[in-house]
């Protein structure tokens, strides 16, 4: 195999994603074996078990693959949405989307990915798209 | 023609079930103990003659450890992988493979939780992951719901069709004494329930309850000198792809798509020759995709399939004749319990809820968030 690397040649992931993403910064992983998207961060590709994986920037677009409601008491926050987003490169990611009703939320939406970043920590989050593309 | 190996191999000689819904004041293990009591008192065997342990609970983090000990156990092969609920499915391979290869004799499965009476809702050692947990996902209703919404999205899969697998699960429950929740329940009961998740109400979650099973298995010559009708191993395959439902390649594809296809072959069985189906029904999308993973409907058409009582008490197909999770018990990892019912019925010991001339069952267990899928096909020794 062409990309063998000794063991402690991988280089952490996980660690730079967080970092990146408190820096407003998201970015998904490509692998250079196999050409193909992957979310979430890994040293080895999960479809070929290859170590040669960069960081891509996504291009932040994606539609809504399933969603729902999670019904909470009002004092306790109120309801809140949970969706699976499939994102432009293929990959999905638990998410939620924010910026619109409940109800309005749907399969197949369009969606923006948006970099929430609280407390020293980044989240991305997902709006529905306007047009001209991703926001930032 | 070959068989495999293992096909027959192997015998249920005891099952036995404890605390089955509320057992106040009792702790997992001595509701799990209770179990085990029972099964080996159906196969006429003691604690000591036991020498295979395949424990597991939601409480320790060495099941086989701390069962073998409380039990006076000293197994010669032991198991307590996790996979979650599927994992006493699982076993049912494993044990069959160590006692075919003489790594033990008598192979004990056991299980016990108290959940209900001690916390009031899942135990459960898995949380949600990390990439997952900044979105707050009630775990597991949440991946479930999600799954849900996906399935009616691609197949047009209805509400009320859910609703019927939640229906059929209570009018079988209300034939089993030992179920938890008997009382008379219409689709309309289960439409107007309290919404959890949409679309995912609570009438479409499995129970909370407390409850321990066992399932004692010996090789097939030893088990014809038990006292009851032996039981036989005829398949079983293990497949999982996933943990977080992000990672599906298909959210309404479960790994039963694989498990299913390799416990049939193992056992020279089909769809069609199956008497008995004892699904893993955490949820009633469960239900739907497993009939569909398992090939005894055609993917996307699992709604339909389960409308008009089909699989109810009468219908053309049995499934979950104890009334499955959603109406008979589920104590946090139910798998153990598809197998006890399974066996009831190919005994023909079920009372009001017996399958006529039940020769051949299946018991599908689910573990996880749709993770875990094992499928299991039992016979009588008609089938071998």
């Amino acid at each position: 195999m062409a990309d063998k690397p000794q063991s402690n040649m991988l280089a952490c992931v996980e660690a730079p994603y967080l970092g990146k993403l408190k820096t407003g910064q998201f970015e998904i992983q490509h692998c250079r074996a196999c050409a193909t998207h992957f979310y979430y961060p890994r040293v080895l590709c999960p479809s070929c078990g290859s170590s040669n994986v960069s960081w891509v920037k996504p291009s932040g677009k994606g539609v809504v693959y399933s969603t729902t409601t999670v019904r909470r008491k009002a004092e306790q926050g109120g309801d809140y949405n949970v969706s699976i987003i499939e994102l432009d490169e293929g990959v999905r990611m638990m998410s939620r989307v924010e910026g619109v009703d409940l109800h309005q939320i749907h399969i197949g939406m369009k969606v923006a990915a948006q970099v929430s970043v609280s407390a020293d920590v980044g989240i991305v989050v997902w709006r529905p798209q306007v047009s001209g593309g991703a926001q930032s | 023609m070959t068989h495999h190996p293992l096909r027959g191999s192997v015998a249920v000689g005891g099952v036995g079930t404890f605390g089955i819904g509320e057992a106040k004041g009792y702790s997992s293990l001595e509701i799990l103990a209770g179990s085990v009591r029972a099964a080996l008192d159906e196969a006429g065997l003691n604690t000591a003659d036991v020498d295979g342990l395949f424990a597991n609970t939601s409480e320790h983090s060495h099941p086989a450890l701390s069962v073998g000990e409380y039990l006076g156990i000293r197994p010669a092969f032991s198991e307590s992988s996790s996979i979650g609920g599927a994992s006493f499915v699982g076993y049912l391979v494993s044990a069959a493979a160590a006692l075919h290869l003489g790594l033990c004799n008598v192979a004990l499965i056991c299980y016990g939780s108290n959940q209900r009476t001690s916390v009031g809702r899942l135990k459960s050692k898995s949380g949600s992951q990390s990439y997952e947990a900044p979105y707050n996902p009630r775990h597991p209703i949440t991946s479930y719901a999600l799954a849900t919404a996906r399935h009616m999205h691609e197949y047009g899969t209805t509400r009320e069709q859910l609703a019927d697998v939640a229906v059929s699960a209570r009018q079988w429950a209300q034939l089993n004494p030992e179920a938890f929740m008997r009382a008379p329940l219409t689709a309309s009961d289960v439409l107007g329930s309290r919404m959890v998740s949409d679309p995912v109400t609570v009438r479409d979650c499995c129970l909370v309850t407390d409850g321990g099973g066992a399932v004692v298995l010996v090789r097939a010559d030893r088990a014809r000198d038990l006292p009851k009708k032996p039981v036989y191993f005829l398949g079983g395959a293990i497949a999982h792809w996933h943990m977080q439902v992000d990672q599906m390649k298909s959210m309404t594809t479960t790994a039963a798509a694989d498990s299913g296809p390799r416990a049939f072959a193992m056992a020279e069985l089909s769809p069609k020759d199956v008497d008995v189906l004892e699904i893993y029904d955490a949820f009633t999308i469960n239900t739907i995709l497993a009939l569909e993973d398992l090939g005894f409907c055609k993917k996307g058409e699992g709604g339909a399939f389960v409308q008009g009582g089909r699989i109810a008490p009468g219908g053309a197909l049995p499934v979950n004749t104890n009334g499955g999770g959603l109406s008979c018990c589920h104590p946090g990892m139910y798998g153990v319990f598809t197998i006890i019912e399974a066996v009831r019925q190919l005994r023909g010991e079920a009372d009001q809820r017996q399958v006529q001339a039940a020769e051949t069952a299946l018991c599908h267990g689910n573990g996880g968030r749709l993770a875990s899928q094992v499928t299991a096909l039992l016979g009588t020794a008609s089938t071998l």
